[in-house]
């Protein structure tokens, strides 16, 4: 859904190419393509669906009572939250991006994939380790009133980190990466021909940024954007810690505290039609532009070699959001960890660990399955209802979690409930619940939620593959599977890997879906987490949540090696199609 | 051809699944599973006690929300048996929602006080704790607060720490000011606490208490098992230093008594194991059950003539609101959204 911007970089190419394949192609009978889509974009569907139905539920005065008292107050901050993470993650992602892609300097072989790791840290994570550090009865302002001999509050200023400031910089420390990511993915693609014609052109190095590479980068940068902004928007942790109001506060508040779902649902539903809106518009804003590049030869990217000066102020530009993202939580957390890992050790840290990963690893997979098969069948050809499907199964990623989750809940009961009947009626036995309270139910909730990101990421990925090629393969007798597997696959590599780490690593800080709707005595790193931070008392669960990070670092340091090679892939997939 | 693999694959799926749950359902001649908004380490020691006490084996699922709706979308195919929640007004919502049948139990009766309990049975509380206001030993003088009331008046001004009004211990307190004085009364109070704060509501109640013992403000409200908590964790040690910075005090002994709230337990409608179930509830209702509760939770024990944690017994006795807590929980959606209109996080 939100990687669409992605396919009109190929406008021009994917008109001709979109439909070719399948008329000339089609195979008679049943086309099981598109059947398959259908039935994939309505399994996973349904539960959006169940929230919506949800919020077409009356739900008294609630809306009466928001609208005379907090709402405005509600969206005017979640508005600031949005525009500050948003810009913030914008400028660390883009700039780091640029700068460890087109200079060199030391220390960059590092930074192309340290750069990525803050995305590992959960939110909520870090705004706890922050507010320990920088709250009044912290260390950093202990040390200054010892400094300087202060007394209380009053003597001195020092910014107060449970604010809308500080959830902005929370927030942006651990969600640049996704801007990051896409940034310097897209940045690697230009062909430095574009860019030399622009320095021969007389413009200096920062204009060619700013006038051509950035440009050109667009759609992908609104995509990590948007990313970002819809974890925003779904984080809780985070603002609820702070205290600040915002709007998925308010959907916890109407939910918990009035005892209303529906109003709930509501609430999240107008914050998805927030979400449609703001892609649509940022789509809008470019319908006239067409991204492609012409040039069939792509040389080895300059790596424009910076002078000592220049070079220690790019070091320092890298190294400030691993260092505020990544080495200060962890070596807080790495503190606590040492008070209290054999608590921790004790409280069966093995098999949480593994379920965390053989969950997150399995709804990966699942994920990407189920993602590039989409994203293949509607380059297939497909009718425009399944086109709007498709987009609409993908949608989860834009509905808060925990409301996500009530959705699933009730639709999983429902079909459990429904089999059960259906068996006792004809069978006379009961099935009782079959999905409900299991692992699959959990997968299923993680692919639901995570499928854009792979369903974007395939999508786009095979949005870079020429048209040629699929009529290659077909004219050379292969099927629409297996010019899958033996032409798209290899080539789109990268951005397979890139989706299954985003959907990993997502599965790993997963809380609210994997809470509710979990098994008998059953924990995920992110849960055990939740159980003493939710306390407030995250030390005693900090090898935990260190574990999430670290586990979360391996696929980063994978994609990243992957990153660097596409860029050859990529070289070599355009010779072959000048050829 | 190959997605016949795809076909396979989720085919596959579904036999797990069927042979998961096939699994669970065959394990659950001595089993009972409990959906509980208490967190698992809190319950432990009790279900240890049960289980060694009656050789079941006790099942859980913490969350802190959403296992009503869960609950709800099972049916009566929910493998759940008991819900434990962490306040009156959770249990409420389950029993308005007609997921919950009456516990059996004379004994369970016996030990907890009428007005703890659901006139209908469908709940019952298990322990209590006081909604207690923490005040700097140094900086609050004896009297100058005695009542929550207090907390509204203008001596207080800048000298007040607390949570989001809208945490549910807030919204309870706040309820039980509606549920003694009015509406109005109550709104005029929540703005007069509002104006008296310190900072913007933030942290959990342990988190004033340090910001008291630090000099960010006087006085915090705080349910009172915390002032225990604080006062014995041997694992950070700096928290006994906070708790050592307060005197914790039981507001309206002249009048109404203080805020109490209690934690709960019920059986569902769609228990399968009623009699385990019931047996569960009646014995966290047991002098044994209260007392863990009481010497590791330092909660209140409701069965009268429990010993009290000698910690607790310390803070002394008071009056607790005697106020029926399903009229309190009553006001609990005009509480928050008297909140709301007053602004009280802002």
């Amino acid at each position: 859904m939100f990687f669409f911007g992605q396919n009109r970089m190929n406008e021009t190419v994917s008109s001709t190419l979109v439909d070719a394949p399948h008329k000339r192609f089609k195979t008679p009978g049943i086309d099981v393509w598109a059947f398959g889509t259908l039935v994939v974009c309505l399994g996973v569907a349904m539960p959006i669906v169940w929230v919506l139905g949800l919020a077409f539920t009356p739900s008294g005065d609630i809306w009466q009572h928001l609208v005379d008292t907090v709402l405005a107050n509600l969206v005017s901050t979640t508005l600031l939250l949005m525009v500050g993470v948003g810009f913030g993650t914008f400028v660390i992602g883009t700039g780091t991006a640029w700068i460890v892609t087109m200079c060199r300097f030391p220390g960059k072989r590092i930074f192309e994939w340290a750069l990525l790791i803050p995305m590992a840290v959960p939110a909520y994570v870090i705004a706890y380790v922050y507010t320990d550090l920088l709250e009044y009865s912290g260390p950093i302002q202990g040390m200054i009133r010892d400094m300087f001999g202060f007394e209380t509050k009053r003597d001195y200023y020092f910014p107060e980190i449970r604010s809308l400031g500080g959830a902005i910089t929370m927030m942006t420390l651990v969600l640049y990466p996704y801007v990051y990511l896409l940034a310097r993915a897209s940045f690697l693609e230009q062909s430095v021909c574009v860019l030399e014609a622009s320095r021969t052109l007389g413009k200096g190095p920062w204009e060619s940024f700013l006038k051509v590479a950035l440009p050109l980068a667009r759609p992908a940068i609104a995509v990590g954007v948007s990313l970002v902004m819809m974890e925003t928007l779904n984080d809780y942790g985070t603002v609820d810690f702070f205290a600040v109001s915002t709007f998925s506060k308010g959907i916890y508040d109407v939910w918990l505290n009035m005892n209303s779902p529906e109003g709930a649902a509501q609430l999240a539903s107008m914050l998805l039609m927030f979400v449609m809106v703001l892609i649509g518009l940022e789509r809008y804003g470019r319908r006239k532009q067409k991204f492609h590049n012409t040039a069939t030869q792509t040389r080895a990217l300059p790596g424009f070699k910076l002078s000592p000066r220049l070079g220690a102020l790019a070091f320092i530009a890298c190294a400030l959001p691993v260092i505020l993202g990544f080495l200060v939580p962890a070596w807080v957390l790495g503190g606590y960890a040492l008070d209290f890992y054999q608590d921790t050790l004790d409280a069966n840290y093995w098999t949480t660990t593994w379920n965390s990963l053989m969950l997150s690893s399995l709804a990966a997979a699942i994920a990407i399955i189920l993602g590039v098969f989409l994203a293949y069948s509607l380059r297939l050809g497909q009718s425009p209802w399944i086109h709007a499907m498709t987009r609409f199964a993908a949608l989860g990623y834009a509905v808060p979690g925990a409301v996500l989750a009530i959705g699933l809940v009730m639709y999983l009961g429902w079909v459990d409930n429904t089999i059960d009947g259906w068996a006792r009626e004809n069978f006379g036995l009961s099935t009782g619940l079959i999905f409900s309270g299991t692992i699959i139910a959990i997968t299923f909730g993680y692919v639901v939620r995570f499928l854009s990101l792979s369903f974007g990421s395939a999508e786009a990925g095979l949005g870079k593959i020429t048209a040629n090629m699929d009529g290659a393969a077909r004219t050379l007798g292969l099927g629409p599977m297996a010019t899958l597997r033996r032409v798209h696959l290899p080539i789109m590599r990268g951005s397979i890997m890139t989706a299954a780490l985003l959907v990993f690593v997502d599965c790993m800080k997963e809380l609210p879906m994997t809470v509710m709707l979990r098994p008998f005595n059953f924990e995920t790193l992110a849960t055990f987490v939740h159980q003493y931070a939710s306390d407030e008392m995250l030390p005693e669960a900090a090898l935990a949540a260190l574990s999430i990070v670290i586990a979360g670092i391996i696929p980063v340091i994978l994609l990243s090696l992957t990153i660097a090679k596409s860029r050859a892939g990529h070289q070599t997939l355009k010779e072959n199609t000048a050829q | 051809m190959k997605n016949t693999s795809i076909t396979q694959k989720l085919t596959l799926g579904a036999a797990v699944g069927l042979a998961l749950s096939a699994f669970g359902a065959t394990a659950g001649a001595q089993e009972l599973n409990v959906y509980s908004y208490r967190q698992a380490f809190l319950i432990d020691p009790l279900v240890q006690a049960f289980e060694k006490e009656t050789g079941a084996k006790v099942n859980i699922v913490f969350s802190k929300k959403g296992l009503l709706q869960r609950l709800q979308s099972e049916g009566m195919n929910s493998p759940a048996d008991v819900v434990l929640t962490a306040d009156a007004s959770q249990i409420v919502q389950f029993d308005q929602a007609g997921l919950l049948q009456p516990f059996k139990s004379d004994a369970l009766k016996g030990n907890v006080p009428a007005q703890y309990r659901d006139p209908n049975d469908m709940w019952t509380g298990l322990t209590m704790r006081a909604r207690a206001v923490y005040a700097s030993k140094t900086r609050v003088k004896e009297g100058e607060l005695t009542t929550y009331e207090d907390l509204a008046k203008p001596h207080m001004k800048g000298r007040i720490c607390t949570r989001s009004g809208k945490h549910p211990y807030n919204v309870t307190l706040t309820a039980s000011i509606i549920a003694a004085n009015g509406e109005a009364a109550a709104e005029d109070w929540a703005r007069g606490v509002k104006a008296n704060l310190a900072r913007k509501p933030q942290g959990n109640d342990r988190a004033q208490v340090k910001a008291i013992f630090e000099g960010e403000c006087d006085v915090s409200l705080g349910n009172s098992y915390y002032f225990g908590k604080m006062i014995t964790n041997e694992k950070k040690p700096e928290q006994k230093e906070w708790a050592a910075a307060v005197n914790i005090l039981f507001p309206n002994q002249g009048d109404r008594g203080t805020h109490v709230n209690v934690s709960t337990g019920a059986i569902t409608k769609a228990s399968k194991n009623f009699d385990l179930a019931n047996a569960f509830l009646t014995f966290l209702s047991s002098e044994t059950a209260q007392t863990i509760y009481s010497s590791g939770n330092f909660e209140y024990p409701l069965k009268p003539g429990v010993q009290m944690d000698p910690l607790v017994a310390s803070w002394g006795t008071f009056k607790a609101d005697d106020t029926n807590l399903t009229k309190i929980v009553a006001a609990q959606t005009a509480a928050t959204k008297l909140m709301d209109k007053v602004g009280f996080d802002d």
